[in-house]
């Protein structure tokens, strides 16, 4: 039997999902605000995302902390690499980096996600390179 | 129970030459969001910026410190 299962798991969800979010509660009930602004962000871009929830044992934070030398939660992982936090995944969402790191397009409405829906955004056209 | 005034000093001692604002986000001592310039973050990914930061407090971070929400730029 392996001497750490907890963090072995987690680095197996790491490796396994491409988008992967280790937050606090579930994406359709969060129970933290720090959690529901970057779960926001992601499903503002329509974003596909695994989610896994850290409350139910504190043993989840704490080998997930040692994996990503990341002190909070939540932390978003895109192909197994730490891309951030809140803050981070906030900022990324308003730049437009983020969206361009999970290879997605941008939505035209680009205000700070709130959870509200953006009523019919215009198209319009936008060439980054 | 740590300060605003407490955490700026601490921030402001560990990376020599920066400057810190914080706040405390809930009045409870305990939700701050901190904005830090520094010139050591010239060249450092927004990650390892974030982490100089959170280094300076280790493991009061989740504790003491439950959340330290971070602005971080080089000047």
């Amino acid at each position: 039997m392996s001497e750490n299962p907890i963090r072995e798991a987690l680095q197996e969800a790491i490796n396994d999902h491409p988008v992967i979010l280790f937050m606090k509660g579930t994406p359709e009930q969060p129970m933290c605000g720090f959690s529901a602004r970057t779960v926001a962000a992601l499903d503002a871009l329509g974003s596909p995302y695994a989610a896994v929830d850290v409350l139910p044992d504190p043993r989840i934070r704490q080998e997930l902390s040692a994996i990503s030398n990341w002190p909070t939660i939540p932390q978003l992982f895109v192909k197994g690499e730490l891309v951030g936090g809140c803050d981070i995944v906030t900022e990324m969402y308003e730049t437009g980096e983020l969206a361009q790191t999970l290879g997605l397009q941008q939505p035209a409405e680009t205000a700070a996600p709130s959870g509200a829906q953006p009523s019919a955004a215009p198209l319009t056209p936008e060439n980054r390179l | 129970m740590p300060t605003t005034d407490e955490l700026k000093q601490r921030i402001e001692t560990a990376l020599p030459g920066s400057r810190a604002e914080v706040v405390d986000l809930t009045g409870g001592g305990d939700h701050f969001r901190a904005t830090v310039v520094a010139g050591e973050f010239a060249g450092m990914s927004r990650i390892e910026q974030h982490r100089r930061v959170y280094a300076v407090f280790g493991g009061e971070i989740g504790g003491p410190i439950h959340a330290l929400s971070l602005e971080t730029r080089a000047e």
